[in-house]
């Protein structure tokens, strides 16, 4: 059973504190970030969360409020505020046609938060960085490339390892390139029928780690694809949603002295 | 699947999205994650001019079924009007 999961007492005083913010992101810009954190008196273990591809929305802000219930500040910094705003769907449709935000303008975003965050009273120092699909990329990206963070939570992230063929002028190096100037550890949550990333890519990866050394546990689950948190979409499955919820809360807290 | 395969050119032409109609400037065509079908992932296809707007759009999402459907229509459409200019048809 989990442990996390509504196991608060019922009779504690719960209170968080969510706002979009802006903040001084990568080359200077002036970019939107949702911030939800809780509201008491005190320092927190923190996250920045680096948005999917289908764009800084609604899930996203809900998977803040979700961290900053059980004790963790968030920033979830707009990867696509640059490319104007609308309705979630209709900016990223707008970030498809442009070929997708670049590697390095989320590394940099990604760093200012972390800067962010810990220029901030109520943040302990620790931070983590994490992200689903392609934010599950991108956070393994930032963990390699930007020194300060504690830990790193790669959510089903496609694309760690690419082919020479999928190399891009905004993606020019497969994350999987990085392992060698990883430093901190890293959590994997697979579903064993997802496509991208595929089991076998999953089984590179892992090996890639191994051989470097690198401090990681990979958590992968039968029965699950693609997403399998995003309770608006058909690859829901609670069983290994809720399960992953708790090895991602176990691992936060053990990485950044949360709880 | 996170799939990231996308292409968008530029097109001619005109579509009505919620506003009304409005000139179009591109069109993206890829095979990712879906907003609104029962499917985890579909063929996006964008009409587009985000010179006037992220929501100068005209978004549809199609199953692999339907999207070969499409592009059969296309193909006879396109080719009718070829016979048509070169007076074959």
């Amino acid at each position: 059973m989990p442990q996390t999961w509504n196991s608060f007492n019922t009779g504690m005083q719960l209170a968080i504190t969510a706002q979009t913010i802006e903040f001084t992101a990568g080359g200077g810009d002036p970019v939107h970030a949702y911030v939800a954190r809780p509201a008491g008196e005190g320092r927190y273990p923190a996250v920045v969360a680096l948005h999917h591809m289908p764009g800084w929305d609604e899930f996203y802000q809900e998977l803040c409020e979700r961290l900053a219930r059980h004790g963790y500040a968030v920033i979830c910094p707009d990867l696509y505020c640059r490319f104007g705003h609308g309705t979630p769907d209709d900016v990223t449709a707008k970030v498809r046609a442009e070929g997708g935000v670049a590697d390095d303008s989320v590394v940099a975003d990604s760093a200012a938060a972390l800067e962010w965050l810990k220029a901030q009273p109520w943040c302990s120092g620790k931070v983590a960085v994490m992200g689903t699909c392609s934010g599950g990329r991108h956070a393994l990206l930032a963990a390699s490339l930007v020194p300060g963070f504690a830990a790193v939570a790669d959510l089903w992230g496609g694309n760690v390892v690419m082919a020479e063929d999928q190399l891009t002028a905004a993606r020019p190096v497969a994350p999987i390139d990085y392992t060698d100037r990883l430093q901190v550890p890293l959590l994997g949550l697979f579903g064993n029928d997802d496509r991208s990333p595929a089991p076998a890519q999953v089984d590179r990866h892992e090996a890639a780690l191994q051989e470097h050394g690198r401090d990681y546990e990979f958590h992968r689950y039968d029965g699950a694809g693609h997403g399998f948190f995003y309770y608006h979409t058909p690859m829901y499955r609670p069983e290994q949603a809720m399960d992953g919820w708790e090895k991602l809360f176990e691992f936060l807290g053990r990485q950044l002295g949360g709880h | 699947m996170c799939t990231a395969i996308s292409r968008s050119d530029q097109v001619r032409g005109a579509a009505k999205g919620a506003g009304g109609w409005f000139p179009l400037a591109r069109c993206t065509v890829g095979f990712d994650h879906s907003t609104h079908t029962p499917d985890e992932h579909a063929v996006l296809i964008d009409f587009a001019n985000y010179g006037i707007g992220t929501d100068a759009r005209v978004g549809v999402e199609l199953d692999l079924d339907s999207a070969r459907v499409l592009l059969a229509q296309l193909q006879e459409a396109v080719d009718r009007a070829e016979a048509l200019d070169s007076g074959d048809d």
